[in-house]
C-alpha cells in the first residue's frame, strides 16, 4: 500500500543522505522525497512516498523514528490529509493541436507558462493521481520533457505536525 | 570562569571532563594537533596500537567489559577506514563507543584531498550516529552529545569527525563543558507500558510451557541482578543468547545453555515446545531463530527492548514493552506480586521433567578418550584452571562457539565476542582492551590459527603496555567453522579453509617479546595452562594442536528450525531425525 511519511528533521547538512541511506541499506522503495526547511529554520520537513505491506511500513516508521535527527513523524495515510505535487510539462505543439492541449490544459486546472512557436510548458499541481491523469490525457501528443516534485501533504484539519 | 583553549586542546579536555582514562589510537597528519595536546597533558592515557582496527576492537572490549564507553582516536583516511571495521562491530553488538576521527582541513573537503575520506559517509550505516565538526566553538558541545548518545538507549558507536584546522593550536576559544544535553530529537524510553506490564504478567502466569530468553541487552542494560530476581521468582528455565551469556549465572540449575544455531538441544527444544516466551533484551538475531517459520510455533511472545525497531522486526510478538530492561523486570516484578494469578506449579513441573529428558541427551557431549586434544576439552580444562572467573574474549570460530559452550559463565561482562558482526581479528586486541581495564583478572583470548593471524600485530601492543593476557590458540591448521559447512554442505570440498604455511606461533610469540608453548597431547593441557596463567606478568601464547575434525555439535544449519537440530552422531547412529 502506498505511504505518505511526512518528516520533520534537523536541517543540518547530511541529514537527508541519513533517511536515503537508510532506504538503500535496508532495501525500502522510495517512491518520492521531497525537503525543504520550514518556517523553523533548524528544521526541515521531509515527504516520502513508499510502498509496503504493513510490516514493512511499521518498521520504516520505527527506523526513520530511530535516527537522531529525525525529531517527528507521522504517516499521513494514516489520516484524512491533502495531498499536492508540482508537476511542470513540455509539450510539442502543432498548429492543429495548440488548441486542445491549451484546452486540456485548462480542463485540468493546469496553466501554461511558456510559451514558443512549437511548444507549451505547463504547470500544474494536484494529487498524484491527477497529475498521472493529465499525463495520460494528453500521451497522445509529445511529450519532451516532464519533471516532477513528488507528493507533499498536510492533515486537514486541526492535526498537524509540529513540535 | 572559562579557559581558553584550542581546539585540539578542546577535545582532549573533553575527554578527561567525560571521564575517559584510556584512549585508543594511532596518530596522522590529519590529528597531529591533537597527539599535541595529548602529550602535553597526563589525565587521558593514549595506548598506541598497531593497526586502527584494533583501536576500537581494543576501545570496544574496554567498554564491553566496564559497560563504559571506549574511546577511540584515529587519523583520517586509511586510519578512519582501517577503523570502519571495529566500528561496525560495536554497531552491530550495541557498544558504546566514541570514535574521533582526523579529516583534511575544512578547505579541501571534498577535492580528493591527500589522505582525504568521507567519514561521515562512510560509517553512516554503521554508526548510532556521527557529526562532522565545522567549528572550533562546537567541539565541546559536539563531544558531549556523542558521549550521551553513544552510552544511552540503545548504545552504539558515535563517529566525530574533525578536520584539522578546527584543531589548530592557534586557534582558542573560550571552554566551557556543558552539563547537561538538550536534544529535541533524542529521548531514549525508560519505563515500560504500564498496560502492556499487565498483559505480559497475565500472559507469563497463564503459562504452562514457559521460555525466558535472555540477551545481550540485559548485560548491556546493568540488569543482571534484575533478570536473577525475577527468574528465580518464576523458576522458569532460563536460556540465554550468544551475546547475553553470564547475565544469567550459567551453572544455576535455570539455566539451559545458549540457544540458536550451536544452542544446547534442551534450549531450542524448549523454545520449539514453550507456550510462552518472554524475550529480554534479545532481538530474535537469525543465529538464534533459525527459520522464522518454523520458530516457536506454540507460543506466544512478550518481547522487552528499549529499541522500538528491535520489535516486530522479524517475528511477531504478542505483547512488546519498550523500555530499560532493568525499569521493566522490576515492574513485573511488582506485578506479578499484585497479580490474582499464580504460576501453575504442576504444568510448571512437568515441563521442567520434559527438560530434563531434553537435557538427559547430553548434546554437548564429545570424545574424551581421543589420543588428540579436543578443542572442548582445552576450554574445559581453561574454565577448571581459571576457575571460572577469567574474562574471555574471543574470535570468531568454532573455537568462539566452543568457548560459549564450555566456559559457563556466572556473571556478565566477563564474555567478550564480536557476536553480531562475527568479526575475526577482535580477540587479541579485545583482550589487551579487557586487560587495561581489569589489570588484576585473568585474560584469556580463546582464538583460532586463523583469527588471530588477523591481528597479531597486537602483540607488539600487549608489549608496550605490560597486558599479561593468555592466548589460546585451538590450532586445527584449518578455518573451522568453514571446513565445518563445507564438510556438512559443500559434500567436504574443503576449498581455501586450509592453513598452509602457518608460522611457528612459540617463536613468533618469542619474537614479540612473549612466552609461547606448543602443546600437542592431552595430558599436557593442564599443566600448560597453570604454567601459563602462574605467569602474572606474561603474555603467553598457547597454541595448542587440536583434532582437525572436530565439529561444533549441536548444530542448526541454514534454513532449518529449532526442532530440527543436527546432534552428535554417536556409535554410528544418527540420533537427531528420531528424537526430533
Amino acid at each position: 500500500m502506498r505511504h505518505i511519511i511526512s518528516i520533520l528533521i534537523e536541517n543540518e547538512s547530511g541529514a537527508l543522505s541519513r533517511v536515503a541511506g537508510l532506504f538503500s541499506a535496508r532495501g525500502y522503495n522510495i517512491e518520492s522525497l521531497t525537503v525543504a526547511p520550514t518556517d523553523d529554520v533548524t528544521l526541515s520537513r521531509m515527504t516520502l512516498v513508499t510502498r509496503g505491506s504493513d510490516d514493512v511500513i511499521e518498521q520504516i516508521v520505527k527506523q526513520l523514528n530511530k535516527l537522531i535527527d529525525v525529531v517527528k513523524l507521522t504517516d499521513l495515510a494514516d489520516v484524512v490529509h491533502v495531498e499536492r505535487e508540482l508537476m511542470l510539462i513540455k509539450v510539442r505543439t502543432e498548429p492543429s493541436s495548440r488548441a486542445e492541449i491549451k484546452r486540456m490544459a485548462d480542463i485540468f486546472r493546469g496553466k501554461v507558462i511558456d510559451v514558443t512557436s512549437n511548444s507549451y510548458m505547463v504547470e500544474m499541481t494536484g494529487s498524484s493521481d491527477k497529475l498521472d491523469a493529465f499525463v495520460a490525457a494528453i500521451s497522445t501528443h509529445h511529450i519532451i520533457e516532464i519533471v516532477r516534485t513528488g507528493a507533499t501533504g498536510l492533515p486537514r484539519g486541526s492535526g498537524s505536525l509540529i513540535l | 570562569m572559562s579557559v581558553e583553549l584550542s581546539g585540539g586542546q578542546i577535545v582532549v579536555r573533553c575527554l578527561k571532563d567525560e571521564g575517559v582514562e584510556l584512549l585508543f589510537g594511532y596518530p596522522g597528519g590529519a590529528v597531529l594537533h591533537l597527539y599535541d595536546a595529548i602529550f602535553q597533558q597526563d589525565d587521558v592515557q593514549h595506548i598506541l596500537v598497531r593497526h586502527e582496527q584494533a583501536a576500537t576492537h581494543a576501545a570496544d572490549a574496554y567498554a564491553r567489559a566496564t559497560g563504559k564507553p571506549g574511546v577511540v582516536l584515529v587519523t583520517s583516511g586509511p586510519g578512519a577506514t582501517n577503523a570502519v571495521t571495529g566500528i561496525a562491530t560495536a554497531y552491530m553488538d550495541s557498544i558504546p563507543l566514541v570514535v574521533i576521527s582526523g579529516q583534511v582541513p575544512s578547505a579541501v573537503i571534498g577535492s580528493d584531498a591527500f589522505q582525504e575520506v568521507d567519514m561521515v559517509g562512510i560509517t553512516r550505516p554503521c554508526v548510532k550516529h556521527n557529526f562532522l565538526v565545522n567549528n572550533v566553538a562546537d567541539i565541546a558541545e559536539t563531544m558531549k552529545k556523542a558521549f550521551h548518545v553513544a552510552t544511552t538507549g540503545r548504545p552504539g558507536p558515535v563517529v566525530v569527525d574533525i578536520p584539522k584546522d578546527i584543531t589548530d593550536p592557534k586557534i582558542k576559544v573560550p571552554y566551557v563543558y556543558p552539563e547537561s544535553v538538550n536534544m529535541r530529537s533524542y529521548e531514549p524510553p525508560r519505563e515500560g507500558d504500564q498496560r502492556q506490564v499487565q498483559k505480559a504478567v497475565d500472559l507469563l502466569l497463564s503459562a504452562k510451557r514457559p521460555m525466558i530468553y535472555s540477551g545481550g541487552g540485559v548485560v548491556l542494560g546493568e540488569a543482571s541482578e534484575e533478570l536473577r530476581t525475577f527468574s528465580r521468582q518464576l523458576g522458569y528455565p532460563v536460556t540465554s543468547t550468544l551475546m547475553g551469556l553470564g547475565a544469567f549465572p550459567a551453572t544455576d540449575s535455570q539455566f539451559i545453555g545458549m540457544l540458536g544455531m550451536h544452542g544446547t538441544y534442551e534450549s531450542n527444544m524448549g523454545m520449539h515446545e514453550s507456550d510462552v516466551i518472554i524475550a529480554i533484551g534479545s532481538r530474535f538475531d537469525d543465529r538464534v531463530t533459525g527459520k522464522l517459520a518454523d520458530f516457536c510455533p506454540y507460543a506466544k511472545i512478550i518481547h522487552i527492548d528499549i529499541d522500538p525497531a528491535s520489535i516486530a522486526k522479524t517475528v511477531k510478538v504478542d505483547v512488546p514493552i519498550v523500555g530499560e530492561v532493568g525499569i521493566v523486570l522490576k515492574q513485573l516484578m511488582a506485578e506479578i506480586n499484585v497479580n490474582g494469578s499464580r504460576i501453575d506449579t504442576e504444568a510448571l513441573a512437568a515441563w521442567w521433567d520434559q527438560i530434563k529428558e531434553w537435557q538427559s541427551v547430553n548434546c554437548l557431549e564429545y570424545d574424551r578418550e581421543s589420543e588428540l586434544i579436543k578443542p572442548q576439552y582445552a576450554v574445559e580444562q581453561l574454565y577448571k584452571v581459571t576457575a571460572g572467573n577469567a574474562f574471555i574474549t574471543s574470535d570468531v570460530g568454532q573455537h568462539q562457539m566452543y568457548a560459549a559452550q564450555f566456559y559457563p559463565f556466572d556473571e556478565p561482562r566477563r564474555w567478550i565476542n564480536s557476536g553480531g558482526l562475527g568479526t575475526m581479528g577482535f580477540g587479541l586486541p579485545a583482550a589487551i582492551g579487557v586487560k587495561l581495564a581489569h589489570p588484576d583478572a585473568d585474560v584469556a583470548c580463546i582464538t583460532g590459527e586463523a583469527s588471530i593471524q588477523m591481528c597479531i600485530q597486537e602483540l607488539s601492543t600487549a608489549q608496550q603496555y605490560q597486558t599479561p593476557v593468555k592466548i589460546i590458540n585451538l590450532n586445527n591448521r584449518y578455518m573451522g567453522m568453514v571446513r565445518q559447512w563445507q564438510e556438512f554442505s559443500y559434500q567436504g570440498r574443503y576449498s581455501h579453509s586450509y592453513l598452509e604455511a602457518l608460522p611457528d606461533f612459540v617463536k613468533l610469540a618469542e619474537a614479540y617479546g612473549h612466552v609461547g608453548m606448543r602443546i600437542e597431547k592431552p595430558e599436557d593441557v593442564t599443566p600448560a595452562l597453570e604454567e601459563a596463567f602462574a605467569m602474572k606478568d606474561r603474555t603467553v601464547f598457547l597454541d595448542i594442536i587440536t583434532d582437525q575434525k572436530e565439529n561444533v555439535y549441536p548444530m542448526i544449519e541454514a534454513g532449518k528450525g529449532h526442532h530440527d537440530m543436527r546432534l552428535r552422531v554417536a556409535s554410528g547412529t544418527p540420533i537427531d531425525r528420531e528424537l526430533a
